[in-house]
């Protein structure tokens, strides 16, 4: 290198040391090696390091020697003076000198300020104790590795990148560990809830426990941690605290001295702060107000910095699209720029269940705008790419989703595509089942349905996603001889129909929307208003006090507990049970509807009062007076038990031969609250008489001298049909135990939406009849099946909403009065 | 999430959390009430709480992508520009609404406007 001894060198000083400092000095001393004297303050007492590298270090696939960027002798060499473990505390800009917390000063013509970021530390009780640490650099790696020495347990705040990696590399160091995680999905930021799924299966694979919707209250712990408690009473065994939830620009240097500050150092597109001779670059910055997280923008913004400072005359830096990668080994996962849900115009799913693969491309406008890789990223940098370059995909948009090596493809007729497969060709990756073996099946055994051929070979029966090429072989195979036999599938989201998405649900234990998707390879990435609904009850029916309800995949009438009215109003109606009520039920209801100047109040044809017009933020009031009276929800909105009519019966009447009023009571008693896949409506009659009208609901009981018949399948709606004779039964308790046996078997077997007469001729009279009347073990597992969904679901949820459930609901986010009609600024 | 035009009055409508994921609420205005979604991926879009075909409340609508079903008779409107979708005709207007650290701004110049 020439030195020039006489032509006094401008004076660079750069106050920070990590990954943006040492990227800009290697781009300017590649442009100009000799044009500034260099003063380099970093607080860590160490070189220049790989600070991404960290996870490798803590997991123990690294060792520190391996992620260094420069060494002592690369300072050397290039004649930069660094000042190791010295915290920089002022800058003046007036006199143009920074100064160190041991008092040394150092002048500059030009200063640059790389200073990073800053954990967040989430203030709860205990954050201060020893045994809490944060990730951030070689410092805490070395706090964990102690820690980890010792072993015991590990609880790790904040399930993003930061936490799962820590995480990983703790149980790889052979802590117990935990993540505790406040949303409801990991990397809820990066990710989608489908890859998050997979991404938590696989976190949980490696013996990781993840809490999600998991919020810490405090860190408990006498001289130092012993445990992490949760706002919901639990409490985590915690011998090393690591707090991984975010980081913020670290500008508390650039505050003091005054300069533009936001959220970040503002900065122009030359980097230059709000003081012509500082500039600002790396994590601590902000520009065009975004700040970022990643290492790739901070490179581009040092290239530019250092033409800058190199006195080129550059373009400036415009801002940087970001991808992120999970440095977990073993784990696959890729997303970039913009992942919003989108819907089946707008992006291209496609998922793998049985290699664990999901990949999602969403477009505008025949261009990508984000996708989210799992299992297999080998295409992220090439989608990456075409995001970043504006690259319209109109012509590869068939192939697109298979990847680049797959471009050119031809799109064929699905029928003429699998004929043209060889015998070896896999149809089912799930087990392993190839052409031949099913053509084979189909002509030696004469199958000709989707069921026969599942059956028989175990061809699209575990995810179902090859449903669609089966069917296309029946079709080749048989010609015309195969009738889809009037197939329906769920919606456009899936080829397949209602009962074997229920069916998939309960053999393969799938527990959540998502893993659902996922599993049965949903061609969307978070379905639609069909399925959505349909999907959440098939869950909550399947795994009754596990499932956790989807509330924004529900109508609005079951996720306010009131009906809808034209005008956006809502109604209301309180149970009345088998239509009974007092004078202060009356009363209250009077009152509410004085009280809340409620227009309409009607009888309803279920013998209940409906109150009409109710605003909607008048709701929880209403419903808060009309509980002290003792009156709880009528689920008139509901799909599921509504009411259970009934006629005055033996107590009163001259030919009433029962109690039915008691009966409907019991009934409506007993069965209240179950969901069910439509509205279920009851009537119980004292005699033929039928005052009730029993024939015409889903279950009605016409009660005898001799006992109870029990009918089903009747309607009054769009469709009127007069009620089957289920049979007869001698005792009123047995009436409620076939009544609840056969609405647990409606429930269970009916497709969501299809009324109780609907799937009774679906399913065939006779079959009902036997599954229930016949098979006294099949109605008494029935009935304990009923029992235990019964067990989670009788609460008022008119009394929840009242004490404040879901508040949200029923108060705007905001309300503007007035709006000043002069400009801030 | 609309373009923004020269003269802008952004009112801090509150913090994105306030909103479930794939919902909605409202914002009362002196002129309009307003429904501000949240998709799935914590986009924020604005749109009249008044569907183009009977005026039904689109803040009470089920969510998805980003489309939403209106409550009273299942049209399909578009959150980014309010216009029906399939055959459909009509269109539900717009706002422009962005999200900062967190929090969701709402032009009122554009909102407040007749
Ligand atoms: C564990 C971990 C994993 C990561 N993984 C990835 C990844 O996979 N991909 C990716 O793109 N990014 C990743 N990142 C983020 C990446 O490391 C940062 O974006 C990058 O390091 C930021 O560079 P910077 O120079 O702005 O800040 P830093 O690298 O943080 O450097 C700032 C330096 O300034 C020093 N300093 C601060 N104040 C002063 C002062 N007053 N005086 C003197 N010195 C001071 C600090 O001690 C620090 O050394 C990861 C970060 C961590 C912690
Ligand atoms: S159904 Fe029979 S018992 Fe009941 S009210 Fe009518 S006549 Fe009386
Ligand atoms: S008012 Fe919205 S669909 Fe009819």
């Amino acid at each position: 290198m020439l030195d020039q001894p006489n032509a006094k060198k401008q004076k660079l000083v750069i106050l920070g040391n990590g990954m943006a400092a040492g990227r800009v000095m290697d781009e300017l001393f590649a442009r100009a090696p000799d044009r500034y004297d260099v003063v380099v303050f970093g607080a860590e007492p160490r070189v220049n390091y790989d600070r991404i590298m960290l996870s490798p270090v803590l997991s123990g696939e690294k060792a520190y020697d391996d992620i260094l960027i420069h060494t002592d002798e690369w300072y050397a060499t290039n004649k930069v003076d660094l000042r190791r473990g010295e915290l920089v505390v002022a800058i003046d800009r007036a006199a143009k000198t920074v100064t160190t917390q041991s008092g040394a000063v150092e002048a500059y013509d030009t200063l640059i300020i790389a200073t990073g970021s800053k954990p967040i530390l989430i203030p709860v009780p205990g954050a201060e104790l020893p045994g809490v640490v944060t990730y951030r650099d070689l410092d805490d790696v070395n706090l964990m590795l102690d820690a980890a020495g010792k072993g015991g347990h590990a609880v790790v705040i904040g399930g993003g990148l930061l936490g799962l990696e820590a995480a990983a590399g703790l149980a790889m160091r052979g802590m117990t560990t935990t993540v505790v995680h406040l949303m409801p999905t990991l990397m809820e930021r990066q990710l989608d809830p489908n890859a998050a799924y997979l991404l938590q299966k696989a976190i949980e694979a490696r013996g990781i426990e993840v809490l999600t919707g998991a919020n810490t209250a405090a860190i408990l712990g006498d001289t130092c941690v012993e445990s992490v408690r949760l706002d919901d009473g639990r409490t985590l065994p915690a011998d090393l605290v690591v707090m991984a939830v975010g980081i913020r620009p670290n500008t508390a240097l650039a505050k003091l001295a005054d300069l533009n500050v936001k959220r970040g150092i503002v900065v122009d597109d030359h980097l230059r702060t709000s003081d012509d001779n500082i500039y600002a670059v790396g994590e601590c910055v902000e520009h065009r107000g975004q700040c970022y997280g990643l290492v790739a923008p901070l490179y581009d913004m040092a290239k530019t910095l250092a033409a800058t400072l190199a006195g080129e005359s550059v373009d400036g830096y415009i801002g940087s699209t970001t991808s992120t990668k999970l440095k977990v080994t073993g784990v696959d996962l890729f997303s970039a720029g913009d992942f919003a849900e989108g819907d089946v115009k707008d992006e291209i799913v496609l998922r793998d269940p049985a290699r664990g693969i999901y990949k999602r491309v969403v477009l505008r406008d025949d261009r990508i705008i984000g996708a989210v890789l799992y299992g297999d990223t080998a295409d992220g940098s090439w989608y990456f790419d075409l995001l970043k370059k504006n690259v319209d995909i109109g012509t590869m948009r068939n192939a697109l989703i298979l990847g680049q090596a797959y471009q050119g493809g031809v799109a064929l007729d699905p029928i003429a595509a699998v004929a043209a497969l060889s015998d070896d060709a896999e149809i089912c990756g799930c087990n392993g089942v190839c052409k031949g073996a099913i053509t084979q099946a189909i002509t030696a055994h004469g199958l000709t349905t989707l069921d026969d051929v599942r059956a028989r070979t175990k061809a699209s029966a575990s995810c179902g996603q090859c449903t669609v090429k089966v069917e296309s072989l029946l079709a080749a195979t048989l010609g015309d001889n195969y009738s889809a036999a009037g197939r329906k599938p769920m919606c456009k989201c899936t080829d397949l129909t209602h009962s074997e998405v229920r069916g998939f649900i309960l053999s393969k234990e799938l527990k959540s929307v998502p893993a659902v998707m996922q599993e049965l390879a949903w061609k969307t990435s978070c379905g639609c208003p069909s399925c959505r609904p349909a999907l959440n009850y098939y869950l909550l029916c399947a795994w009754p006090g596990e499932y956790a309800d989807d509330a924004q995949s529900r109508y609005i009438n079951e996720r306010v507990h009131a009906n809808i009215q034209k005008d956006g109003t809502f109604s209301v109606v309180p149970r009345m049970w088998g239509g009974l009520t007092t004078p202060d039920e009356l009363r209250a209801i009077a009152d509410v509807a004085d009280r809340f100047k409620i227009p309409t109040v009607k009888v309803t044809g279920g013998q209940r009062i409906d109150l009409l017009g109710v605003r909607k933020e008048d709701l929880p009031a209403v419903w808060a007076q009309l509980n002290s009276a003792g009156l709880v929800s009528g689920a008139a909105y509901a799909k599921g038990l509504r009411t259970v009519k009934t006629c005055v019966g033996s107590e009163w009447c001259r030919f009433g031969t029962q109690d039915s009023t008691g009966l409907g009571v019991k009934l409506e008693r007993f069965m209240c609250g179950s969901w069910a896949p439509a509205k279920v409506k009851l009537g119980v009659s004292g005699c033929p008489r039928n005052c009730a009208e029993s024939t015409v609901k889903d279950i009605g009981v016409i009660c005898v001298e001799s006992g109870y018949d029990i009918h089903i399948a009747g309607a009054a709606g769009l469709h009127v049909r007069q009620t089957d004779l289920l049979g007869h039964v001698d005792t009123e308790d047995e009436a409620i135990e076939y009544i609840a046996a056969f609405m647990q078997m409606y429930r269970e077997e009916a497709g969501y939406l299809e009324r109780v007469w609907k799937w009774v001729e679906n399913a065939g009279l006779d079959k009902v009849r036997a599954a229930i009347m016949d098979d006294a073990d099949n109605r008494c597992a029935l009935l304990a099946r009923f029992e235990k969904s019964q067990r989670a679901v009788r609460r008022d949820p008119w009394a929840e909403r009242a004490a404040g459930r879901e508040q949200h609901e029923f108060t705007p986010l905001a309300t503007l009065n007035s709006i000043i009609a002069v400009p801030a600024e | 999430m609309t373009m923004v035009p020269s003269n802008d009055f952004w009112f801090d409508v509150g913090p994105l959390r306030a909103i479930p994921q794939r919902g909605a609420r409202t914002v009362k205005t002196p002129r309009r009430e307003i429904a501000v979604f949240r998709t799935a991926s914590d986009e924020v879009f604005a749109l009249e709480n008044r569907c183009p075909h009977k005026g039904g409340p689109l803040s009470e609508g089920i969510v998805h992508g980003r489309k939403v079903a209106c409550p009273l008779h299942n049209w399909i409107i578009n959150l980014d520009d309010g216009e029906a979708s399939g055959a459909d005709k009509g269109c539900a207007r717009s706002f422009p609404v962005k999200l900062e650290n967190g929090r969701i701004y709402l032009n009122m110049s554009v909102a407040a406007a007749p």
